[in-house]
């Protein structure tokens, strides 16, 4: 029962939160917050009294629990934990706490259902982490996102000239849905073929790890969830959705998007894409690679051409992704290890910024860059804030996102040198575009006269917190590189064996 | 040929039969509106607490006509709580009409008759009259309203071109007769495997037009023009009985037809021969009805034609089952369209109690539903619960339905009808969610008051069973396993 409760948190928490609206318009967000803490303590619990020492080949799972589901199909209620998916629950719950802490003064409508779709959206994605039954992983993985879009079509913005708040949430769903989909074809095409293979069927994860297959099934089907996970990841090009998305979503919307929902498609990759098919994806690493450049260098020049402060730092975020990409098509010990630390690192400083976009949007009404600038002088604590998170996201060293990127480059650079070369130019645009966000929002000729409110005490505190664990997990990773690295080794492993 | 056995096997047919002499008494005797309604549901009710009688002497061939196998008690099954919904639903909905308000349920206790019949049938003649036993009644009762002018039009509509889907199907039993001599199912399997003295084109013309004329009664492309124009125009909970129990029966007798009637063989699979090529014709047709419905759906307005569009998509998607073939498409076509009876169910019990007969037109626009979710969230939740079900949305029956459909499908290897069903998903996605973002737009409007709680019951049961067939699925899955096809000659 204990990794249930991961489950039963947020879920019964978004329940009483809802509830509660009865007892005023603040109790939801006291109740959200309280189980957000609740994940991160009982999450950090585990990490805690857990042992990560087993080595590769042993049994790959920490703690694991099991119940009967559909026994017509095959299917159980089959929950694990490893210590990459540990890592991304405690990340869960904290940008879930962050979520609600933005979201204090934006959300004045309906408190109790915003935070029951929030905490159910991050139930949704601890569900991602845990189910290893591939039925039951779909089941999470799709219906995460049916939250989500009542997050945004009910608490989002229309953009001016843009797709309403409810055309943005319908593309999201449709992208993902449609994706989703041809993931859900390949689960039965790999379950199939297990059924011809062995006689037996089941859709459990380590049941289907070298089912026997042509290379040609093998390579359809890994297909399938690449493009299911290239969507919500996003790669280019796939990436349709996102900034519309965000653009018009709720702060609490884009910080769970880019925090939570981008990982969950990484986090897919490294669990089920390469586990399942090593071989497959040992000869499809170079397009996923070659892809991986391609949408650092969109994502980048995009980036530095936008005048939406949202917009611009949802195009950042799609061109830290590119090299997460990389890192997990690398497929070496070292590029695992720095993809881990780079999704960490990228959804906090990432979800920073979107908070600041928020805050600055709160006092003074805009997101466009064009009616801001100059702010540095009217509000206090906000602009330094934005201008350390601007730097992480740049990749200045001392920060998480240098540590993920210059592993993943490390070990990209052992499997395709001249690819690596190419990512490196996303070094110098995430110094471009960053320093740009800095320059067009906070430098400059201010355009109004006045002083605006600088950050609260709630607001900083956000703030501060997310700027400690970067440096944390800049200065030592190692305790991030403990949890991930039997994950690591074995990924590693399988795909070295598969290569020629 | 009677014996005891069929008679008890025959149970639920018996008592819905008699059924529908006790309501005619009734009304003759003395009119009383709740009474009427009352007795009808407590009759469905008793119907379908036989079944488990009739389920201890099954499979049971019951004279030439009927035979009672898991399948077709599961169907009774299906069609029995399908008709309770609607009578509940149509109990609310008609308390202030004007007129003669009893002879609705009448009608309606002599299409279930027909429906229950029609899930037995394995001899042309009783499939024809069983069928027509089964939809005269429903032009009556989409014509029910005759005062306004969009229900009669319905009717009139619906008769016209029902009457000629009929008698393209009677063409198509006397081809079939000609080349086989005989009318039972087995008689025409015969006709197939033998091949002896066959005229092959006369023989796959007779299939072809007896399946178009059960095609047209699915509303598959392209024998669908009929379905929007009828949908819209009927009253609410006459709509949640033409798309439920109207559809289940056909699907079933489709599905006998097709086992029995050797298109697939013994064991599922497909036998080579003429028969074979109807299996195109079916893949074809499953194609059309996805792409055709959902494309209707785009732009509608009315909640009603958008859910008229959505049905020819969704028996566009069944089929893909039936195409697939072998001992797990009976499965997946019940599960599909179990979790198809629940959903419309609830999505027209959602409009139906927003309206009332009295009113004029239902409450189906788009604009009726605006900003539901403030006016009345339960309703609202309802209502989106089963367009999420509808969509497919996992943790909703249509999910699981979806699911069985696609496994089914892959097991065959039927990539393009696959690939129609992803299509067809996501254009299905975006009329779905745009009536759900209305919904949950914000607009003032008055609190929704319902006239009784017998419809919003309906609902409620509704949702709960949606809900429970999305999460806990098994023990309906264990129950399909266990309700094959009897193989009987």
């Amino acid at each position: 029962m204990t990794i249930t409760w991961l489950l039963l948190i947020p879920f019964l928490g978004g329940l009483l939160a809802w509830q509660m609206e009865r007892a005023g318009r603040d109790a939801p967000r006291h109740i959200a917050l309280a189980c957000t803490v609740l994940m991160v303590a009982f999450s950090a619990g585990i990490w805690l009294g857990g042992d990560f020492s087993y080595g590769p080949g042993e049994h790959p799972w920490l703690v694991e629990e099991q119940a009967p589901w559909i026994d017509r199909l095959g299917i159980t209620f089959h929950l694990a934990l490893d210590g990459l998916g540990l890592v991304m629950i405690v990340l869960t719950g904290i940008l879930g706490a962050v979520a609600v802490l933005a979201s204090w003064k934006e959300v004045t409508h309906r408190t109790g259902l915003f935070h029951l779709n929030l905490m159910w959206t991050l139930a949704g994605v601890v569900g991602v982490f845990l189910a290893v039954d591939l039925f039951l992983f779909f089941v999470f993985w799709e219906v995460m996102l049916v939250p989500m879009y009542f997050l945004i079509t009910v608490w989002g913005r229309d953009v001016a000239g843009g797709l309403t708040r409810a055309q943005a949430a319908t593309k999201f769903m449709i992208y993902t849905q449609a994706a989703g989909l041809l993931m859900l074809l390949s689960i039965l095409g790999l379950v199939l073929a297990h059924v011809d293979a062995t006689g037996v069927l089941t859709f459990g994860l380590d049941d289907l790890r070298n089912t026997p297959m042509s290379p040609t099934v093998a390579y359809v089907l890994m297909l399938g969830f690449f493009i299911a996970f290239a969507v919500k990841l996003p790669v280019v090009p796939l990436h349709g959705w996102l900034a519309d998305t965000h653009a018009a979503s709720p702060t609490a919307g884009s910080v769970d998007i880019t925090g939570l929902l981008l990982k969950t498609a990484a986090f897919g990759l490294l669990r089920f894409a390469l586990p399942l098919f090593p071989e497959a994806s040992r000869d499809f690493a170079y397009i996923a690679m070659a892809l991986g450049v391609v949408t650092i260098v969109y994502g980048g020049v995009l980036a530095f051409a936008q005048t939406h402060t949202k917009r611009l730092i949802a195009y950042a975020s799609l061109s830290h992704m590119g090299f997460v990409l990389i890192g997990i098509y690398a497929a070496n010990v070292l590029a695992i290890q720095g993809v881990v630390i780079l999704m960490l690192a990228g959804a906090l400083s990432t979800a920073a910024l979107f908070v600041i976009a928020g805050q600055v949007f709160e006092r003074t009404g805009s997101f466009d860059t064009a009616t801001l600038g100059g702010l540095w002088a009217r509000m206090a604590l906000i602009p330094p804030f934005a201008l350390f998170f601007a730097a992480a996201t740049l990749g200045l060293p001392g920060l998480g996102n240098f540590v993920g990127e210059f592993l993943v480059l490390f070990g990209a650079w052992q499997v395709d040198p001249a690819l690596t070369a190419a990512a490196c130019i996303g070094l110098v645009l995430a110094a471009v575009y960053a320093l740009a966000l800095l320059h067009r929002v906070f430098y400059g000729p201010a355009k109004a006269e006045g002083a605006l409110a600088g950050a609260d005490v709630r607001e900083a505190a956000v703030l501060f917190v997310l700027a400690i664990l970067l440096v944390l997990l800049g200065l030592y990773p190692q305790p991030v590189l403990d949890m991930s690295d039997s994950l690591a080794t074995r990924i590693a492993g399988a795909v070295a064996v598969a290569s020629p | 040929m009677i014996n005891n056995d069929s008679l008890i096997a025959l149970l639920p047919q018996l008592v819905s039969s008699a059924l529908v002499i006790v309501v005619m008494m009734l009304i003759a005797i003395r009119r009383n509106y709740n009474l009427v309604a009352g007795v009808t549901v407590v009759g469905l009710a008793a119907t379908l607490a036989t079944i488990p009688w009739a389920s201890q002497v099954a499979p049971q061939t019951a004279t030439a006509l009927f035979i009672v196998d898991g399948m077709s008690l599961f169907y009774t099954g299906l069609i029995l709580a399908a008709a309770i919904g609607s009578t509940l639903l149509l109990w609310t909905y008609m308390e202030n009409a004007a007129g003669n308000r009893e002879e609705v349920f009448l009608l309606l206790t002599l299409s279930v008759n027909g429906a229950l019949l029609l899930v037995t049938a394995r001899h042309m003649a009783s499939l024809f009259v069983a069928l027509e036993l089964m939809s005269v009644p429903l032009y009556g009762m989409a014509g029910y309203l005759f005062t306004q002018r969009r229900s009669l039009e319905s009717a009139t509509k619906y008769l016209v071109l029902s009457a000629a889907a009929t008698s393209v199907m009677l063409f198509g039993m006397a081809f079939l007769y000609a080349q086989s001599g005989r009318l039972d199912f087995g008689g025409v399997a015969a006709l197939f495997t033998s091949g002896h003295g066959l005229d092959a084109f006369l023989a796959q013309a007779g299939l072809v037009l007896l399946i178009a004329g059960l095609a047209f009664k699915l509303s598959l492309a392209p024998f669908h023009q009929w379905t929007l124009d009828v949908y819209d125009g009927a009253p609410a909970p006459v709509g949640a009985f033409l798309a439920t129990v109207g559809k289940v029966a056909v699907v079933a007798v489709l599905l006998r037809l097709l086992q029995m009637g050797g298109v697939f063989g013994a064991n599922g699979e497909y036998p080579a021969g003429p028969a074979y090529s109807l299996l195109n014709v079916l893949a074809v047709v499953a194609v059309l009805s996805i792409l055709a419905g959902n494309l209707l759906a785009l732009r509608q307005e009315s909640l009603k034609r958008l859910l008229a569009a959505s049905s020819i998509a969704h028996f566009g998607y069944l089929l893909v089952a039936i195409v697939a073939g072998g001992v797990f498409a009976n499965e997946a076509a019940g599960m599909y369209l179990t979790a198809y009876v629940f959903t419309s169910l609830g999505a027209f019990g959602v409009i139906s109690v927003l309206s009332q007969a009295g009113d004029g037109r239902d409450a189906d626009t788009l604009a009726a539903v605006r900003g539901l979710g403030r006016r009345s969230p339960l309703l609202a939740l309802a209502l989106s619960v089963m367009l999420l079900s509808l969509a497919g949305i996992p943790l909703t029956a249509g999910f699981i339905g979806k699911f069985y459909v696609l496994a089914a499908g892959m097991a065959a290897g039927l990539w393009w009808l696959l690939g129609a069903v992803v299509i067809g998903s996501a254009l299905g996605l975006y009329f779905y969610l745009r009536v759900i973002a209305a919904i949950y737009a914000p607009a003032e409007g008055e609190p929704v008051r319902v006239a009784h709680g017998i419809a919003t019951l309906t609902v409620i049961l509704a949702l709960v069973t949606v809900l429970v067939i999305g999460v806990w699925p098994q023990p309906l899955a264990h129950t399909l396993y266990f309700a094959p096809i009897a193989q009987v000659p």
